[in-house]
């Protein structure tokens, strides 16, 4: 076959010159009619249409903007990579706990110039909440819809051996008591557990802090090896002498995902568990027989001033940098911000509101009946944050490794502290020396 | 025209056919690899621009118990993996170079595994390894012994994977099949009417005639366990327990696109580059002796 030799060349030519005038074309041309705005979030499932309830309202309530939503899978890395590839979203639905690892990647924009314009300010929101999305002196991001955690248990169960489900344990020593007599083995295997520090596991970096102690200063030390984190870490630890090596692990592997019924909680073979406002949901769907009981988690007896200690945390609503249309997104992040949409949107997803000021409606009709003890948990003085600092996700999968460590007894709390405490300070120096040369660069 | 005038011609004419194939080389090829040296020396998180460091990355590397950690599982794993998967390869594929009744349902029963999606085989065979359901310590309760925690104690962790590796050997049975039907039937014969038994025959008729093909299944099955990444890292998130399942190219990934250490994530790609070249060479001089090329001096 004789083929002109600048055939082909001429179609490499002709491929690339037609992407080309097509990154051009789409990069210049708006659709006539409303500005349409693209909001990722991570919602699926009825989580997911009560963001979308918000949406049809906003896009009812005027004719300029018309927000998408699209559900989007892993969508932290996918907004990180479209940032990176210059076409990010206009609004994405990340999570609350790297808002420092964002905002000092640059890869979302801060927030107060328009907070400012909108009157948006720190008195609308529970103080947890505001601090979430503040970092550095800035507002990153603005709320959709908190959590905050407590000690759960199945009432049924309490009752069956014995125990008076209206009195749940105040401190860790009675909660270890009452977990010790609830916890059952057969052929030196666990059968059903009391309390089981690993189960659900959400919050395994933060054990030292409902003892008392700290991961790190807040600004440049990490602080593992102190005595009240060593003293949380020796208590799971105890766990697994009682239990035996890998006992814990194995019992948890012989059940499902948490959002399942073969979670252990809701299949009646744990009692105890510490988790957050969404376990309502999971029960509600998956054992509505279950009778569930809330209380805040315990403090140590000689630490009553820990009383009330919670973990809270939020997902949010923030512009992506290099988003085309930064001030309409705006506009839709503050709509959702106005009681009635915010207070729809928790209502729907059956959750505390992050806002200041509830109505009264919004207690009367909500579906969760302990709804009153996580708002009261999250305005109280003993609320706990993930670390604000850009290392975090790489101080928590160290953290959930010494967790496991300790965990299986190979180590002991101190020694495995002690080692992680060397570990994480020599990264935060190493990071917040390039933190600081880049600054000096101007990158 | 002249001969040199058509020579070029001809010249031009072959890489302008091959330029679709250069062009897609030197851009998804070329470029990131040369991109990846740079900013192997960088402090580059994709989302700002690259700031050079050096040799901080390499230095940092070498401190870094996580990486001696991961590189001592994978190597592990590989010791474990690689000659099971091999021998296990190789014996199916004597067993299917039989003529036997209904040889084409074996071949396809033993190469079906290979087909499985890797997620689906992860899932799979975590109910297979589950300590309290599965059927691997169901079966060994039945002859009285209580099976070990396959999934949650680390000593285990690996052995699984490595067991796991053999479900999928059909790729590398089918090559050594079809090697083994190249071994002359005529050296065979005149070894067996000189009295040869089954096992001399294979000791030094068959598994000389195939030793090339032994060794690609090596280099390349190296190269493979060297880089196993979606088995564990469906079925031990995180590497757990206890990081007795992290390997090199997961702490590579979470260096990359967790920790936004894109930099650091390179340096680690090229020190693996550099390692598996090294590997490979050893083998091929070690294998230089044992590895029978028919028709070379």
């Amino acid at each position: 076959m004789n083929l002109n030799p600048l055939v082909l060349p001429g179609c490499a030519v002709a491929i690339l010159a037609s992407v080309w005038g097509m990154e051009r074309i789409s990069d210049r041309t708006e659709p006539p009619g409303p500005i349409h705005i693209a909001y990722w979030e991570k919602w699926t499932g009825f989580e997911r249409d009560a963001m979308q309830a918000v949406v049809d309202d906003f896009n009812k309530s005027q004719n300029r903007i018309h927000v998408d939503l699209v559900a989007t899978s892993d969508v932290g890395n996918k907004t990180m990579f479209a940032v990176s590839a210059g076409c990010p979203p206009d609004v994405a639905g990340l999570w609350g706990d790297n808002v420092a690892h964002y905002a000092d990647d640059r890869a979302v924009i801060p927030l107060d110039d328009f907070c400012r314009q909108y009157g948006i300010t720190a008195a609308d929101y529970i103080p947890c909440y505001w601090k979430l999305v503040n970092y550095d002196g800035h507002t990153w991001a603005l709320p959709s819809t908190p959590s905050s955690s407590a000690l759960h248990y199945n009432t049924a169960l309490l009752r069956k051996l014995g125990f008076d489900p209206d009195r749940p344990p105040k401190t860790i020593e009675e909660l270890t008591r009452m977990s010790d007599a609830m916890t059952f083995k057969k052929n030196g295997h666990l059968e059903k557990a009391g309390f089981m520090p690993s189960q659900p596991g959400n919050w395994n970096w933060g054990w030292g802090y409902l003892f008392g102690g700290k991961l790190w200063d807040g600004e440049d030390k990490i602080t593992t090896d102190t005595p009240e984190n060593i003293r949380a870490f020796d208590w799971i630890q105890s766990f697994s002498r009682k239990f035996g090596r890998g006992e814990a692990e194995a019992f948890k592997n012989s059940f499902g995902n948490v959002a399942s019924p073969q979670n252990p909680f809701i299949a009646g073979q744990v009692v105890f568990e510490l988790e957050g406002v969404w376990t309502h949901n999971f029960v509600h769907k998956y054992a509505p027989d279950i009778k569930l009981g809330v209380a805040p988690f315990p403090y140590p007896a000689d630490r009553p001033d820990l009383a009330g200690s919670t973990f809270v945390g939020e997902d949010i609503l923030c512009i992506p940098r290099g988003a085309p249309h930064p001030k309409e997104a705006f506009e839709f992040i503050r709509f959702v911000q106005t009681q009635p949409e915010m207070e729809k949107l928790c209502l729907l997803q059956e959750k505390n509101s992050p806002l200041d000021k509830v109505s009264d409606h919004f207690w009367k009709v909500h579906g969760n009946p302990n709804i009153h003890i996580y708002d009261e948990l999250a305005r109280g003085k003993n609320t706990i944050r993930m670390p604000q600092m850009g290392i975090w996700p790489e101080f928590s999968e160290e953290l959930e490794n010494t967790f496991d460590e300790i965990s299986l007894m190979d180590v002991t709390p101190k020694q495995a502290l002690r080692d992680l405490q060397v570990t994480m300070q020599s990264k935060l120096d190493r990071y917040n020396a390039r933190l600081e040369e880049r600054r000096r660069l101007g990158l | 025209m002249s001969r040199t005038l058509a020579r070029r011609k001809e010249n031009a004419a072959g890489f302008l056919f091959a330029s679709p194939w250069l062009l897609g080389i030197a851009i998804f090829m070329l470029y990131p690899v040369g991109a990846s040296l740079y900013y192997s020396f960088c402090d580059y998180s994709i989302l700002k621009p690259p700031m050079n460091v050096g040799l901080d990355n390499y230095r940092e590397l070498a401190a870094d118990a996580v990486f001696w950690k991961v590189s001592a599982n994978t190597l592990i794993y590989a010791v474990l993996s690689l000659p099971t998967s091999m021998l296990v390869a190789l014996g199916l594929a004597m067993l299917l170079n039989n003529k036997v009744r209904a040889l084409p349902v074996f071949r396809t029963i033993f190469f079906l595994p290979s087909l499985v999606p890797q997620v689906a085989l992860a899932v799979l065979w975590l109910w297979i390894f589950n300590s309290e359901h599965g059927i691997f310590n169901t079966l060994l309760d039945h002859v009285g012994i209580s099976g070990p925690n396959w999934l949650g104690d680390p000593a285990w962790t690996k052995p699984c994977l490595a067991v796991m590796a053999m479900w999928g050997c059909g790729n590398m049975m089918v090559i050594y099949l079809a090697s083994l039907q190249d071994v002359p039937a005529t050296y065979l014969e005149a070894a067996e009417l000189d009295g040869a038994g089954a096992w001399a025959r294979t000791r030094h008729i068959t598994l000389p005639m195939i030793s090339p093909i032994i060794f690609f299944n090596l280099i390349t099955g190296m190269i493979g366990v060297l880089q196993v990444f979606t088995v564990p890292y469906v079925m031990f998130p995180d590497g757990t327990p206890a990081r007795s399942s992290y390997f090199y190219t997961t702490y590579l990934f979470d260096n990359a696109f967790k920790f936004n250490k894109m930099g650091y994530a390179c340096a680690m790609a090229w020190i693996m580059l550099i390692s598996i070249l090294i590997l490979t060479g050893i083998a091929a001089k070690l294998s230089s002796k044992h590895v029978y090329y028919e028709g070379a001096q």
